[in-house]
């Protein structure tokens, strides 16, 4: 049986962000390259999101571990690079979905240049007001900031636009 | 020196800053004025330890010890940090003000380096970018807000400034063979620098209600680049080293 890159990308929508369980590493946006090479030997890049993100290397165990209970694959190699840049506008509209799941703010789309003005700007994944109020652009992971609803009243996080 | 020793002259220092720096703002860990404040500092080192250490790891592509040796067998003599990341934490006034000096300047670094001629660096300098971009907001929101607060808030911050502003100057001690970084595109030098990060600064602290220092008192203090350091930094590296002194192995 060849396998294709198309069946591990749907294969590693299974495995999920360890900070974040509803979204996928593939929607996510750092898997930035698969290839299958001779003897169906499966090569994964992966991207960093944040230079610090202690999840990355978990997260590298975590595709080979469940590479690794797929019959027919040869080896699999997983490696981290810098080549393609990951910025949040890579999160699928899946992902994005899946972050509001979980009860955070999805980042807006096309931040390049990000401002507290854009940050204060944030949406509520709860009640979707726009009445809200940054408290603090760091959060208790490297990827979220602090924010408060003045609608509905509540604390929410948001996963910074980057 | 050639070109190769010339480029991990660069990576050292700013590997080096960014790991000391880091270790620095994580000693607010529990102790922020406000909770906010202690995530902040916190997150931030969280950023800096993790971007010294893509950095050590490009020193390791060129021939150095891995990331953990180079970051936790070195004394003091052999470490690249400019005397400003060294200094204690002192109070909040000193680390904001610290924090938005250097901060600025990193950005600005990152900034340049995203079109280095060396493409690993220019790699990791548009993910550092990002991830900075947050630090000089953080930085100046507050510098902004205890710039305008009350008189003691001012008088605070100003102070801070004052004995900040030469040590920050420091950062940007010439290296020994920048002018092969400048002629091969790889970076566009310290001095180059300098004078971005004064065009940015110098408007924003004005803004935030502080003086800046007379031009004529301007007297950077240099040393670190090339290994003299204030006594500030053995105990801090005796700090951060602890548990892997006692066992290299230590893992979690």
């Amino acid at each position: 049986m060849k396998i294709t890159p198309a069946f591990i990308r749907n294969e590693l929508k299974q495995v999920k962000d360890p900070e974040i369980p509803t979204i996928s590493i593939v929607d996510l946006g750092i898997v930035t390259g698969i290839e299958v090479s001779e003897n169906n030997a499966i090569h994964i890049t992966l991207t960093p999101t944040f230079a610090g993100c202690p999840a990355l290397r978990m997260m590298e165990d975590m595709v080979k571990e469940h590479l690794g209970k797929i019959e027919n694959l040869g080896e699999i190699t997983v490696k981290t690079s810098f080549e393609t840049t990951w910025t949040t506008d890579l999160i699928s509209d899946e992902g994005h979905a899946a972050i509001k799941q979980h009860g955070l703010a999805p980042p807006m789309r096309n931040c390049a240049h990000i401002s507290m003005e854009i940050l204060e700007a944030t949406s509520c994944p709860y009640c979707d007001s726009n009445d809200t109020k940054m408290k603090s652009p760091f959060g208790p992971t490297l990827c979220r900031s602090l924010h408060y609803c003045n609608n509905c009243k509540q604390a929410f996080e948001g996963f910074k636009p980057v | 020196m050639n070109n190769i020793d010339a480029l991990k002259e660069l990576l050292y220092k700013m590997a080096d800053d960014q790991l000391i720096l880091g270790h620095r703002n994580s000693e607010w860990n529990g102790l922020g004025p406000i909770l906010e404040e202690d995530i902040a500092f916190s997150s931030m080192a969280q950023d800096k330890m993790g971007q010294s250490e893509h950095l050590y790891n490009l020193l390791n592509q060129l021939g150095e010890a891995d990331a953990d040796t180079v970051a936790f067998t070195r004394n003091a003599p052999q470490f690249h940090c400019s005397h400003l990341v060294e200094l204690p934490i002192g109070g909040y006034d000193f680390s904001l003000i610290r924090h938005f000096l250097f901060d600025f300047a990193e950005y600005l670094r990152f900034e340049a380096l995203k079109t280095s001629a060396y493409q690993p660096l220019a790699q990791v300098a548009k993910k550092f970018f990002g991830e900075v971009k947050y630090h000089t907001m953080h930085a100046n929101t507050w510098v902004y807000q205890l710039g305008h607060g009350n008189e003691e808030s001012n008088s605070k911050m100003q102070e801070s400034l004052n004995f900040a502003w030469n040590y920050a100057l420091g950062m940007f001690e010439p290296g020994p063979a920048e002018e092969m970084l400048i002629n091969e595109n790889i970076f566009i030098g310290e001095e180059a620098l300098q004078a971005k990060w004064l065009e940015v600064v110098i408007p924003l602290l004005e803004k935030s209600n502080l003086v800046i220092p007379e031009q004529s008192s301007w007297a950077p203090i240099y040393g670190g680049r090339i290994g003299n350091h204030t006594a500030h930094l053995q105990p801090l590296l005796s700090e951060m080293t602890e548990v892997y002194s006692i066992d290299p192995s230590a893992d979690w």
